[in-house]
């Protein structure tokens, strides 16, 4: 099916609106839009981060989410501590593949789940006692972590507990930073106010910590921020960054560890590749320590190359011709992963909705692979992002902001996409429709997709996807129409 | 009263943010901008307008302010 024009779109939009009541439709409306990119403004066209319709499927995540699972989650020398009832840490354990080195249960405590394991009686009586008490077993049993989190759950929140108190007595008894995190899961619509939580929480009880140390700084010392080292991307992204003559002081939070946060204020510059769950923080640094920030986008060698020039232009011509010299050193591999996969995967259409930087970020991706993206939205985007969306999507293509179940699959039956990306909530929908799905929130258990390493990885996953023998075979051998007789003689 | 945060911007002199709201948008006009005195009202690209207590000019930006909400956009 061809690509839709402007009118269809809208007219794809009404007719998906109609089941819904009328106060419903209204809402629902304002975030749906098909873009234009002559807009400067996303907000005249789309609302986003508001809180979603009782009733409708959404797939958004909790402030807990956005704190303990994305931003504290992965410095894997620290210890986070559920703190509330044992759900909330045991089901988001591990989920997200940050990947780290280290030895689990001595060094690093990444893919473990500390909780407080919170009873009626802790509800009744408060659970500050219990939280003492965890922090002082945590030193006992694993007496090498560098630090202790505390994330709270909702109970916390309701009941008034005082973690903050909590947690300055026990950094003084354990002497090691103990953070309380108050990112109780019904703050905010989304999880993105668990990221601005998160990120209000290093820089009031992490940044300050080393400001009057010394460091041997260099002038080439960069810190990468919101690369949550999703299969490795953070890695990947880093061996460009260091060839190029930069050095990297600091991993947030993939990777990462509380010593490197904590001197990131001596960085020359802080490059954001989540900018959605990390910008706070990068704001915050360029007040206080002067640092400048910049986003990029390591999806895809056009976008690496954009970004890598970009990054260099900061610094001096040294950096400059040593990013040329990377760009230059991948493009033959770049060009054979090319070569191989752009002529299976031409033309072929992609639907995603995602959460973060990628349904922006990965489109160059796509187009380098010669694929389109026909629609994109955000879970928890803000009109900022969209601002951003506008310019990289192509005209008359669908954008939508927390996008209901019905509705998505809705518009992938019309739009008719190859290939959808989004996340595990939405994949076996897709999948038992008959449409190729790849899991973009951590890369379908593959990765990295960062970089130039990454993007070969990121073509072969795409043609796996797409060119699967599986989805032909989605009709039952008895419910196929009758071959013709000729074709039956051959085989 | 919000607390809001100008920064220096790449088309337009001067940026505002609101991080409570995630609004990040283009200062259009300052009533004063001047080394000695600067703030005042401002407006925002999209409509909206605050107002900064004069004050002498920032040695550098960003810079955090508290700002009165004159007139919301939205």
């Amino acid at each position: 099916m061809s690509a839709l024009t402007r009118e269809e779109t809208e007219a794809l939009i009404q007719e998906v609106l109609e089941v819904y009541p009328e106060k419903a439709r209204k809402d629902r409306e304002k975030h749906l839009m098909v873009n234009d990119q002559s807009i400067e403004q996303s907000k005249k066209c789309i609302t986003s981060n508001r809180k979603s319709l009782p009733g409708v499927m959404t797939v958004r995540g909790c402030a807990y989410a956005g704190s303990k699972g994305v931003v504290w989650g992965p410095i894997k020398d620290m210890i986070h501590i559920s703190h509330g009832p044992v759900g909330c840490g045991q089901y988001s354990r591990a989920g997200r593949r940050n990947y780290y080195v280290g030895t689990t249960g001595v060094n690093t405590f990444g893919t473990m789940n500390f909780t407080s394991d919170f009873q009626e009686k802790d509800i009744v009586f408060g659970g500050d006692k219990k939280l003492a008490k965890v922090i002082t077993e945590i030193e006992l049993l694993f007496p090498l972590n560098k630090g202790i989190s505390v994330q709270s759950e909702c109970p916390i929140g309701l009941i008034g507990d005082d973690i903050e108190a909590v947690s300055k007595k026990a950094a003084k008894e354990i002497d090691k930073p103990v953070v309380p995190v108050r990112c109780e899961g019904f703050r905010g619509v989304s999880q993105s106010l668990g990221h601005h939580i998160a990120n209000d929480a290093i820089r009031d009880w992490v940044l300050p910590r080393r400001d009057t140390q010394e460091f041997a700084g260099t002038p080439y010392d960069v810190a990468v921020i919101g690369d949550y080292n999703i299969g490795g991307d953070a890695w990947s992204s880093r061996i460009l960054l260091e060839e190029m003559g930069l050095r990297v002081i600091a991993q947030w939070s993939g990777d990462g560890t509380i010593a490197e946060m904590e001197m990131t204020p001596n960085a020359k510059l802080n490059l954001i590749h989540c900018y959605r769950s990390m910008n706070y923080i990068a704001r915050h640094m360029e007040e206080k320590y002067s640092i400048p920030w910049m986003e990029y986008n390591f999806f895809g060698p056009t976008k690496v190359a954009e970004s890598l020039r970009a990054i260099a232009a900061h610094f001096d011509d040294k950096i400059k011709e040593g990013a040329e010299r990377v760009i230059a050193k991948y493009q033959a591999m770049m060009d054979e992963v090319i070569a191989k996969y752009k002529p299976r995967l031409q033309g072929k259409r992609v639907m995603l909705y995602v959460g973060g930087l990628r349904p922006r970020h990965v489109i160059g991706a796509y187009e380098d692979l010669g694929m389109e993206v026909v629609g994109t939205g955000y879970e928890f985007g803000h009109n900022d992002d969209y601002d951003r969306t506008i310019k990289d999507m192509g005209n008359a293509t669908l954008i939508y902001d927390d996008v209901t179940g019905f509705e998505f699959e809705e518009f992938v039956k019309r739009v008719k996409p190859d290939l959808i990306g989004a996340g595990i909530k939405e994949k076996y929908i897709f999948q038992k429709m008959g449409v190729p799905f790849r899991q973009m929130h951590s890369w379908d258990y593959s990765g990295p997709y960062h970089g130039y390493d990454g993007f070969a990885i990121f073509a072969r996953d795409m043609d796996m996807t797409i060119n699967n023998p599986c989805w032909g075979k989605m009709i039952a051998p008895w419910l196929k129409p009758a071959e013709p007789e000729a074709l039956k003689a051959a085989a | 009263m919000a607390n809001i945060m100008i920064q220096r911007g790449a088309k337009s002199d001067y940026v505002f943010y609101l991080p409570k709201r995630d609004l990040e948008d283009a200062i259009v006009s300052m009533e004063f901008d001047t080394p000695e005195k600067w703030g005042g009202e401002i407006r925002l690209n999209n409509g909206g307008s605050y107002y900064i207590e004069p004050q002498a000019a920032p040695a550098k930006l960003p810079i955090s302010l508290r700002a009165k909400r004159l007139d919301a956009a939205e």
